[in-house]
């Protein structure tokens, strides 16, 4: 029976041999690829730091020129921030996740596929800068007017806004997925309140990635139409401002650094309890503690700015912040402190590298409480001091615990013990490698020496200092390569692990590694936060199919959907099985990607439209199932499939993206009042919009959604096109100049974005109705119309904003 | 010295004891020299010390939590530590050192409206305009490159930039303020006593970021002022046969285009003010000492001692009007 059971899931769940494994969407599958090639950017990144460190090794050194050394510094924090260490943190997620909830797979496997190509496409893009000699040279940070046109004019930061913005699809793609996946995929009985810390780590991390990353791609799209077309949102000749940019990059740039930490405390937290042997003290403190970094991190983006002379109430309001964050910081140290006391600590590798992350951890947060400080801050910012603190808190932080994760979990999905030696040796070597980096490098920032600087002269006291770090850092390269060595030993010649090999209390031990595809050949039932502890033949269950949905009859990917606090039983979703599409569509994407970027916009709008294609048809492909419209999940009880419900997994995703539409386009709105309490003249002079061809498009498209929600789907298209039609007509026949004036600018990229929605929204509403799910009868297709008003009722709110912002507010302006 | 003033100093000798190397330098925010930055330095090592205790803790509570015989260990609640520990504590402390931040903030920005002087700092790639007033109301006197101080007195800095955006920072005297185009930011600036100072560009602003520097002399009242009143003079370059041919040499090769000499050239193009060139000790932001063969090395080959440098390169000049222009351009006082 479980033998049967288990094959049979095998054949359905697999993910195919050979080159056809590029097909595969199994979240295992798709995780390893994203934590394996975060690995590569990582020694990608660390080359680079290897190459920075080399330079600065003595004064006047000329290893490097000015050119190569800001090309790899830029790489090098670009690399390590935006295609290591948020990527990796996700492939862990997209990996473990589903395992500690009970799950078989993530809600939107081709989802997860698309996402990877996005990223690794997007890291290919932006390094091939290297290879024709453009790489970006601007910092990580793209700071304007350096990085706009007249300051640097070859194609780096080009390559670089392009290349982050593709890679950016991906991050916003699994955060989306993952929340959905935690809130409404978790095994029957795991209610919130029982949910492995990690798991509550990646929910508020994928959130706060909602919220965070829209303002960086809005301020990519910006800064790249302005560097392509001249439209002068940044530039202070013509109603721009520098410090816009400024402003969207750090209300993204802080909550990163939150948002690459926190999942980093989940491993901590995971690890912490299973060598303690004792479950996790203050499990709500932590909870809370997780919720509030989230917020305070929205919070706090202003002290990358201290020294732009903005005013002393906002340094001070900033300030506190600030110094606040270290509050919810410290009580999940003081609670892994207690765990510790309170429990029978066994000295293994996992732990060690935890211990060393708390060495270094605490280190960072106290030079982080310092630069919290204004005062403190105005000496030490873009020095070297902060280059050590945000390493402490960021390789301290963050890979520490990684590589604490990656020697926890490697027996479940390799099969193979770890060593006892090498991994210690590695530890050895990295921790104090890093030390030596970074410890000298506070003082070397505070006796004077800036940050980003190719070369520095002598007698400044500076030699020593630098030498000492560049030591460091090269035995922290030795200590990674003895991990690295360590790993691929382990996994050639390891000891057979036995499940369970730490005697862990979470779920995703209950697996027999190496991992099979499907996870659990039934979903079990959860009543305690260590559900492994509490029943010890709860794994042999699950795997003998005794629980939901463990049919040996199985002929689809079907998993169960459960409510979201108390994670009762709700319906069943059936997985998409393995398809090329994702790829394809990642392939077009990628055409659009170099047609902006090589100038060659026909290109760009064929890869734009091929794209979409693939996403028609995508959809096309899944969503709908002749088969009954309910399943026999076990004990006795039916549940209906997805498609029927109007609360599917994808309404609640595309709610989730439309948050971060939302986001996106608040950040757009943000930039045009911002500009405008900054600029002597808002609008310019000879300004008139006229408002009353916007006002009836504005009717026209409110009475679509009306039509819309009628289920009169064919009146709801004819009037939001001639609405748009409406809007076009009124924008052309406007005095607006996109290249004279920021004002012109950001009125037309207001409508241009309202327009695209629009376009978008029809496009989902004519395949409803292609379909016929837009039928009153189709009480089995419920799904797709129910994401399709929500998408349609959303754009049509958004459009009365931006009425709102574009002929709302400049009456007041005058007099 | 006031009173005050040697307090915090004696503070300040408590703490230095913890210094891993000196910190002594004429770029270190670590050896003060006015008050600002005194403030900032007395708060670092306040800081320091406060961390340094807090780190010392946490790891003898984790040492205790993680080696100690399990049998032997005093039981603990752990709520009581998570609430004591990560709550209440740095709550107390946190909300303690804000109000001494605030404090310091304010005061160092109240200074700013005591000033007498007023000097304006115009930041470009890869070099500072330096303006002080004039002689007569709306007039200004331009240098480059260098600041000079009286000791004693705030001096208020009005800074912005020409290109991107550019950070001033002399770090024995106070801390940074970014240089924003578009924007005008101010800082005040007072040196304790007489002495020579770097202060250096801290925000990345391209190719020679490294290369932009800034000397800073504190001078004695008396010396500011006559330096001051050269400064509003025109040039007084020596009045013989080799500087006049120096000065055609300038002038034929068309440095003049570029960079002002008060009385000999009115350039369209913003570049360094020549006027009184001699009297700086650095040449090129600070990049080279002020000697005859550093000119000539900064004439022929300055590319590679500034890359991105605005300035061509004139090594196809012969020997003797490179000489001429070099030994002319000593003469500038």
């Amino acid at each position: 029976m479980s033998a049967a059971l288990q094959e049979r899931l095998e054949a359905v769940w697999r993910t195919p041999p050979g080159l056809r494994a590029l097909s595969g969407v199994n979240h295992s599958t798709v995780g390893l690829r994203f934590i394996l090639t975060g690995f590569v950017f990582f020694l990608i990144g660390g080359v680079l730091a290897m190459l920075v460190r080399s330079q600065l090794s003595f004064a006047g050194n000329t290893l490097l020129t000015h050119h190569e050394y800001n090309a790899a510094f830029t790489l090098h924090g670009t690399a390590m921030m935006f295609f290591f260490a948020v990527p990796i943190m996700q492939g862990f997620a997209i990996y473990l996740v589903p395992k500690m909830i009970g799950a078989r797979d993530l809600v939107y496997p081709r989802l997860s596929a698309f996402g990877y190509w996005c990223y690794l496409f997007g890291g290919i893009l932006l390094f091939s800068s290297v290879f024709v000699g453009q790489p970006p040279t601007a910092g990580w940070f793209m700071y304007v007017p350096l990085s706009s046109r007249p300051y640097t004019p070859d194609l780096g930061p080009d390559f670089w806004l392009l290349g982050i913005t593709f890679a950016e699809i991906s991050a916003v793609a699994s955060a989306i997925e993952l929340a959905v996946a935690i809130l409404k995929t978790r095994a029957p009985g795991m209610t919130l309140d029982r949910m492995p810390l990690f798991v509550w780590a990646m929910l508020v991390t994928a959130l706060m990635i909602v919220f965070a990353f829209p303002p960086l791609i809005l301020g990519g799209i910006l800064l790249e139409v302005e560097r392509a077309f001249g439209l002068p949102y940044f530039d202070t000749t013509r109603g721009g401002d520098a410090l816009l940019w400024q402003h969207l990059f750090w209300f993204f740039g802080h909550p990163e650094v939150y948002l690459i930490f926190l999942p980093a405390t989940g491993i901590v937290s995971a690890i912490v309890p299973t060598f303690a042997q004792r479950p996790m003290a203050g499990y709500r403190w932590i909870v809370l503690s997780l919720v509030s970094t989230a917020f305070l991190s929205f919070g706090l983006w202003v002290h990358h700015m201290y020294a732009t002379g903005i005013p002393l109430l906002a340094l001070s309001f900033f300030s506190a912040a600030s110094l606040a964050v270290a509050i919810p910081a410290g009580i999940q140290v003081f609670a892994w402190i207690a765990t510790l006391w309170n429990g029978r600590p066994v000295m293994s590798v996992p732990l060690l590298y935890v211990l060393g992350f708390i060495f270094i951890f605490v280190l960072g947060g106290l030079t982080g409480v310092m630069l919290a400080m204004v005062p403190f801050d105005w000496q030490a910012h873009d020095t070297q001091f902060v280059v050590a603190h945000l390493h402490y808190v960021l390789f301290g932080g963050m890979v520490f615990p990684l590589l604490a994760g990656l020697y926890y979990w490697l027996p479940l999905v390799s099969g193979r013990q770890i060593s006892k030696s090498g991994s210690r040796l590695a530890f050895w070597l990295t921790f104090i490698g890093f030390n030596l980096t970074f410890l000298p490098m506070h003082v070397t920032g505070l006796v004077g020496m800036p940050r980003r600087v190719y070369t520095y002269a002598e007698g400044l006291g500076w030699e020593t200092l630098n030498l000492a770090s560049t030591v460091g850092g090269f035995l922290t390269a030795v200590g990674i390569g003895a991990f690295l060595i360590d790993i691929v030993l382990s996994l050639r010649f390891g000891k057979p692990a036995p499940r369970n090999v730490w005697g862990a209390g979470t779920l995703e031990w209950s697996i027999d590694s190496p991992v099979p595809s499907y996870n659990f050949a039934s979903q079990p039932v959860i009543e305690d936060r260590e559900p492994l502890w509490r029943d010890a033949a709860l794994a042999e269950r699950t795997q003998r199919g005794e629980f939901f949905l463990g049919d040996v009859k199985v002929a689809r990917r079907e998993m169960l959907v459960t409510s979201t606090r108390a994670a009762h039983p709700d319906h069943v979703v059936v997985l998409p099985g393995n398809t090329w599409i994702p790829l394809v569509a990642a392939v077009f994407t990628g055409f659009f990607f170099l047609g902006v970027l090589l100038k060659t916009y026909w290109f760009a709008a064929l890869g734009l439209f091929l794209a979409t294609g693939a996403f028609v048809l995508w959809a096309w492909r899944g969503g709908r199932d002749p088969d009954p419209y309910a399943v026999d999940i076990g004990d006795d009880r039916r549940l209906r499939l997805h498609y029927a419900n109007v609360r599917s997994p994808g309404w609640w995703g595309t709610a989730l993206a439309l948050a971060a539409d939302a986001t996106l386009f608040a950040s757009l709105a943000f930039a045009y009042l911002f500009l405008w309490t900054v600029s002597p003249e808002w609008p310019p002079a000879a300004r008139t919009l006229g408002w009353i061809g916007p006002a009836v498009a504005l009717a026209l498209i409110a009475m679509s959604s009306a039509a819309l929600f009628l289920r009169a789907y064919g009146t709801a298209i004819a009037l939001a096109l001639i609405g748009g039609a409406v809007e076009i007509a009124a924008l052309v026949t406007t005095p607006l100049s996109a290249t004279r004036h920021a004002y012109d600018a950001l009125v037309i990229t207001i409508w241009i974005f309202a327009l695209v929605h629009l376009a978008i929204a029809v496009l989902m509403a004519a395949f409803v109705k292609a379909r016929g799910s837009n039928a009153a009868s189709t009480v089995h297709h419920r799904a797709e119309p129910a994401v399709t008003a929500l998408f349609w009722h959303y754009t049509v709110a958004q459009w009365a904003v931006a009425f709102v912002v574009v002929h709302g507010f400049p009456p007041l302006a005058l007099p | 010295m006031s009173q005050g003033t040697s307090k915090k100093r004696s503070a300040q000798a408590g703490c230095a004891s913890l210094a891993l190397t000196g910190c002594g330098g004429i770029q270190s925010a670590l050896d003060p020299r006015g008050p600002a930055a005194q403030a900032l330095a007395e708060l670092s090592w306040i800081l320091f010390c406060a961390a340094g205790a807090i780190f010392i803790g946490v790891l003898l509570l984790v040492g205790y939590a993680v080696y100690r015989d399990p049998g032997k260990r005093r039981p603990i609640s752990s709520t009581a530590l998570i609430v004591t520990g990560g709550l209440v504590f740095p709550a107390v402390v946190l909300t303690a050192l804000l109000v001494y931040g605030v404090g310091i903030t304010g005061k160092l920005r109240a200074a700013d409206r005591e000033a007498h002087l007023e000097i304006r700092v115009i930041a470009h790639q890869f070099w500072w305009e330096v303006l002080y007033p004039g002689a007569g109301p709306g007039e200004y006197a331009a240098t480059a490159n260098e600041l000079r101080l009286p000791h004693g007195r705030p001096v208020t800095v009005r800074l912005t930039s020409r290109d991107v955006v550019h950070s001033f920072w002399i770090p024995n005297l106070a801390g940074k303020i970014d240089m924003i185009p578009g924007r005008v930011t101010q800082l005040t600036l007072e040196g304790d006593s007489p002495g020579f100072f770097r202060g250096q560009c801290a925000e990345f602003c391209g190719a020679s970021h490294a290369h932009m520097a800034l000397e800073v002399h504190v001078l004695g009242e008396a010396e500011f002022e006559r330096w001051l009143a050269s400064l509003r003079g025109p040039t007084r370059s020596r009045d013989d046969p080799a500087a006049a041919q120096g000065r055609d040499a300038f002038l034929a090769q068309g440095c003049g285009n570029c960079h002002a000499v008060q009385g000999v050239s009115q350039p369209r193009i913003a570049a360094p003010d020549l006027t009184h060139f001699a009297a700086r000790e650095f040449l090129g932001a600070g990049v080279l000492r002020n000697t005859q063969a550093n000119r000539l090395v900064w004439l022929t080959d300055g590319e590679r001692v500034k890359p991105g440098r605005a300035m061509p390169s004139y090594g196809h000049l012969d020997a003797r009007t490179l000489a001429a222009i070099a030994d002319y351009l000593g003469t500038l006082r």
